[in-house]
């Protein structure tokens, strides 16, 4: 390993009363990489996810962002260290348009003091337009540009996806948080993510995400990290982690994946 | 200025004046509620500076922009006190919170004899004449429109939409509220001030829960998408009872009967439409 991981995590653990939710965990991302982190429902996938974007806070264990912590920081302070995500059950501005969802995510580099605001003189006018072209841009990039102007609560549960995805790039994050992607997207839609997901690998954009979609993940990801009762039991590339035994397990149970290996031997 | 038009502004002075301060009371319910925030202190902050600016006026000799000042100043400390135990907490924290500081200043008001007791203070110099209180009324209006057809007022309403979403974008929400509140003091202690200065008197119970909740209704009634609805709201309501007044003893009812069916049937009130805001629309 030459650089240090752009994400590091190690031995975080969350409790609920005497139940541990996450457990001793540690993880690291590179720079650049798409991982993902799978596991049966309950496994603790999206509690992970809300203790490294801070919308609850770790009983132990520490993260790092580019080398630096940041698990005392608020939410909106690790956005600004680069750190954006998009939620399993939608979280959109549903009455605000779609562009004003992404100009929301927008909002750590539109410019523009009060004084400015208040007297619209300065940088304000052209900080705002500045800020409405990257937007469409962002919206053309997810393929949302013929919903500009609707209220993000019309739009179909995919564009919704897309939309969340769009909002979270405006961030210009150096790591993106993808919970669930794919739920409840058609194969159309599931295809045009995996399009989006490579694109946005090729600028270079660091992502984990969280997916029940196997072949998804078993044909994009590079790292996968598997999560079970809030413990790490796998880690490795794709097909690894596919014949890993403890994976078969958790997936499948102790006889199911006996006879899964059964079959194939 | 011909006389028909002194007649009336002689006749109806005292609702006109009710009518700007009432304006800039809903508008200092619309900055919280504009956040998502719920505030029941508003008639407190209001009599804060009623106070504030009425024992400056009678006490020391202080030109009225300075004891104006005072009046938003005073307040906005008491916002603060208020605001950073609470607004860390979600839920109905900082509703309680300000019905108890209402609650606390009109004991505190009527048992002290340097705010006059539960008689109040009078004489209170009528500094405060039309123009000042619409100046004031357009300025603050302008302000906030300005502010909501920005990235502030875009942060603003995310807030109000969903919290968590605005926070993980990088809004952050601790300043934003307690900005909110601290402005929202401010410009209902002014409301208080130029209130005080032109009715020349004040008492007690004139800031108490009653008074909160009317605040809150002007905004509810009149919604909470611009400025301009909790403005409407304040309109309607203060004149509501005025024009009812040929039904004597029934106008209360009407009046809170028209409030309700309002509410139920204009969810989001009045004046439903959202900002102009670059992006709101093509």
């Amino acid at each position: 390993m030459s650089a240090a991981p752009l994400l590091s995590i190690k031995g975080l653990t969350l409790r609920y009363g005497g139940l541990a939710a996450i457990e001793d965990f540690d993880l690291s991302v590179t720079e650049g990489a798409l991982d993902a982190l799978i596991g049966p429902n309950g496994a603790g996938k999206t509690s992970l996810f809300n203790l490294i974007s801070g919308l609850t806070r770790q009983d132990e264990g520490e993260i790092c962002l580019g080398g630096a912590r940041i698990d005392r920081l608020s939410p909106s302070q690790r956005a600004r260290r680069g750190l954006a995500r998009t939620f399993q059950n939608l979280r959109l501005f549903a009455e605000m348009t779609a562009i004003e969802n992404v100009l929301v995510g927008m909002h750590l580099h539109v410019g523009g003091s009060l004084i400015e605001i208040l007297t619209r003189l300065g940088r304000f006018r052209k900080a705002e337009r500045a800020a409405v072209e990257a937007a469409r841009e962002l919206l053309a990039f997810v393929g949302l540009s013929p919903s500009e102007y609707a209220p993000a609560g019309s739009l179909s549960y995919g564009d919704q996806r897309r939309l969340e995805i769009a909002r979270a790039l405006a961030a210009k994050p150096k790591l993106l948080l993808l919970d669930e992607p794919a739920a409840g997207m058609n194969p159309a839609e599931t295809a045009a993510l995996r399009l989006l997901l490579e694109k946005l690998r090729a600028q270079n954009i660091s992502m984990l995400l969280v997916e029940h979609d196997m072949s998804l993940v078993m044909r994009l990801c590079d790292t996968i990290t598997v999560l079970n009762f809030g413990r790490k039991i796998a880690e490795g590339p794709p097909d690894a982690v596919r014949a890993d035994p403890a994976v078969m397990e958790a997936y499948l149970g102790v006889r199911g994946a006996a006879h899964v290996r059964g079959d194939s031997a | 200025m011909p006389a028909a038009l002194d007649d009336f502004l002689w006749t109806y002075q005292s609702l006109i004046a009710s009518l700007g301060v009432n304006g800039l009371l809903a508008l200092s319910m619309y900055v919280v509620l504009a956040i998502g925030q719920l505030s029941l202190g508003q008639a407190a902050f209001m009599g804060v500076g009623a106070y504030a600016s009425a024992l400056l006026s009678l006490h020391t000799g202080l030109p009225f922009p300075l004891e104006l000042a005072a009046a938003m100043l005073i307040p906005a400390a008491f916002a603060l006190a208020i605001g950073a135990p609470t607004l860390r907490l979600s839920g109905v924290y900082l509703a309680l919170a300000t019905i108890g500081l209402g609650e606390l200043l009109r004991i505190f008001l009527i048992q002290s004899d340097f705010t006059g007791g539960a008689l109040g203070l009078s004489g209170i110099p009528a500094k405060a004449g039309f123009t000042l209180i619409y100046g004031c009324l357009a300025a603050a209006t302008l302000a906030l429109m300005l502010i909501t057809r920005s990235r502030i007022g875009r942060a603003m309403e995310a807030i109000r939409e969903d919290e968590t979403a605005a926070a993980v974008s990088g809004v952050d929400l601790p300043r934003y509220k307690m900005t909110a509140l601290v402005v929202s003091a401010m410009l209902a202690g002014l409301a208080g001030a130029l209130n005080a200065h032109a009715s020349s008197f004040i008492g007690p119970n004139d800031y108490g829960f009653d008074a909160a909740v009317t605040i809150l209704s002007y905004a509810l009634l009149g919604g909470v998408g611009s400025p301009f609805g909790s403005l409407a709201g304040a309109l309607v309501l203060t004149l509501l009872p005025e024009i009812l007044r040929p039904l004597q003893d029934f106008r209360l009812v009407v009046n809170g009967a028209i409030i309700v069916v309002a509410v139920l049937y204009m969810p989001h009130g009045l004046i439903p439409w959202r900002p102009l805001r670059i992006g709101a629309r093509p």
